[in-house]
């Protein structure tokens, strides 16, 4: 049977931007925003990855979102890592309707980063108080500016 | 037609010492419906942990949780350890993971006894809590503190285990095994336990995938996952053990697997304790380098998982936390619609849901309204304590 990096290779060898083996166990595997569901399906049903969890970032370039898979069978943790520029509106396709383990994470970056995931069955606030502003997103750098200059 | 009631259970309520919200929606004696509400104890620590520098976080993660406080911090160092490629000495690698496994006896013991109260069955909380102090005097002999060890550092440990602390380890695990045996049979055999628990709460394989759980949740429904033997950290992978595993998915599984893997708990300590090398503790270590690691560690309730982002400064440019309850308690979803409400208590705390357990005193005397204590006498008693307590271990 062929190493589960190698058939994520293959089967993406067109959309993949980047392949980073940080280590025999972790893999980062850089993709565009709109390759993002195919490619978590296919990692989630096909090679039976447990979705570990995300972790969104606000980075100069725009918003990072990166999507743990554990491969439980060998170990190994694959990352899907995205970028959306527009940081204005940011939008990326919610994987939720597949893998209903995504429900809270995608939750928390839409609260925590203003990232609208389209199609999310239940957008809502997850740890957030309702009374919080809309626009208030406690990890964009941009938020701290104001407390932060004299 | 039907007509649906909805049970409030929490934000605070008795039940829980944490608050959390379930909205049962019921039918007669069943519930038809949960909704599950969450961040009523949000605290900020990932954007704290951006102001923090590396040797601080340790100790900020340690606060996330008061009964796996000693899983954030591992899964912390192992992640900064992935960052930066470091090798760790081999005898801090074998006390990490005692304290870990340490950490999973109390834990362990701690859920028995809370499910022996949430099925009205007191006794069994008595005697598991009761149990559960000597593994608390061992880490506390050995540490200095029952929870909290400050024990992880990036790069190594903060304090050796002592020789003259090694047979006090050694005797509390001798001793917990007739108390497991006891609890093997008195509980797990008990057609009272069994009534309440078996076929309850079932959450099924198909639905412990799609949900993602992990941990004891996981192995108590035919999933073999443990990061222990997957993705080996510490020494897990120099010592025999097995990962426990049943098929049911019920209440009664999750009982099992969790009684039975603290036989293998015990297996390890004494593994551990006989193989462990003498040698420097702590790599000593200056610069973390730009990056980003993953680290992950299966704390008693499941695996927790930490990834951190370095651009080479003192502090991280992201640190994402994730406990193991935030993949387990959506799965109350499934496992408890469909069943009575008398049965919703135990099976919503079947996944062993994270309760932190601090507590603050202040003594005052009554007549003078004087405080007899302050913080710091407070520090001298623990202190005093700590010191007898090690007196007792090692005499």
């Amino acid at each position: 049977m062929s190493e589960p990096q190698n058939t994520i290779k293959e089967k993406f060898a067109k959309q993949i931007l980047n392949f980073v083996e940080h280590n025999p166990r972790r893999f980062y595997i850089e993709l565009a925003p709109q390759d993002i569901p195919a490619a978590a399906k296919f990692i989630f049903r096909d090679l039976s990855c447990r979705l570990a969890t995300a972790s969104g970032l606000d980075t100069p370039g725009g918003i990072e979102i990166l999507y743990h898979f554990s491969h439980d069978l060998s170990g190994k943790i694959f990352t899907l890592k995205t970028l959306i520029r527009d940081k204005e509106d940011p939008h990326i396709e919610s994987i939720t309707p597949f893998i209903k383990a995504a429900e809270w994470i995608e939750r928390e970056m839409w609260e925590m980063l203003g990232v609208h995931f389209d199609h999310h069955p239940n957008l809502k606030r997850l740890l957030l108080a309702e009374d919080l502003p809309e626009d208030f997103h406690p990890l964009r750098h941009d938020q701290d500016k104001e407390r932060n200059e004299p | 037609m039907s007509h649906k009631v909805v049970i409030p259970i929490g934000p605070y309520h008795p039940l829980q010492e944490e608050p959390e919200f379930f909205r049962l929606y019921t039918e007669g004696e069943k519930v038809v419906d949960i909704d599950i509400v969450i961040g009523y104890m949000h605290r900020g620590i990932e954007k704290l942990s951006e102001s923090k520098h590396y040797d601080q976080t340790p100790y900020l993660v340690e606060r996330i949780c008061g009964i796996c406080s000693n899983a954030h911090p591992f899964a912390y160092v192992n992640a900064m350890e992935d960052l930066a490629k470091i090798e760790v000495p081999e005898r801090a690698l074998y006390i990490r993971t005692i304290i870990a496994e340490l950490e999973r006896l109390h834990s362990h013991l701690l859920w028995l006894g809370l499910a022996g109260h949430f099925i009205g069955y007191n006794t069994v909380w008595m005697w598991s809590w009761k149990y559960r102090e000597p593994v608390l005097d061992i880490l506390e002999a050995i540490t200095g503190n029952r929870q909290n060890y400050g024990m992880m550092k990036v790069g190594g440990v903060r304090r050796d285990i002592k020789e003259e602390d090694i047979p006090g380890v050694r005797k509390m695990n001798d001793d917990l095994i007739p108390v497991l045996n006891m609890f093997k049979g008195a509980v797990m055999d008990d057609p009272v336990i069994q009534a309440r628990t078996k076929g309850v709460g079932i959450l099924s394989k198909e639905e412990a995938v799609n949900y993602s759980v992990v941990g004891p949740t996981a192995r108590a429904s035919g999933l073999a996952m443990d990061v222990r033997r997957d993705d080996p950290y510490g020494v897990y992978d120099r010592v025999e053990w097995d990962v426990v595993v049943r098929k049911e998915g019920d209440i009664f599984a999750k009982l099992v697997v969790r009684v039975l893997e603290m036989y293998e708990s015990i297996k390890i300590i004494n593994q551990c304790l006989e193989k462990m090398p003498k040698g420097p503790i702590d790599l000593d270590l200056k610069d973390i380098p730009a990056g980003e690691g993953i680290g992950r560690v299966e704390a008693p309730r499941g695996e927790c998982f930490h990834y951190v982002r370095s651009d080479g400064t003192n502090s991280p440019i992201r640190h994402k936390i994730r406990a193991p309850s935030y993949m387990n308690v959506p799965s109350n979803k499934v496992a408890a619609v469909g069943q009575t409400i008398s049965d919703a208590a135990i099976t919503l705390a079947a996944v062993d849901p994270c309760y932190c357990c601090t507590e603050r005193t202040i003594v005052i005397d009554r007549q003078t309204e004087r405080k007899l204590f302050n913080g710091w006498d407070l520090v001298e008693l623990s202190r005093k304590k700590t010191e007898e307590i090690k007196g007792q271990k090692s005499g």
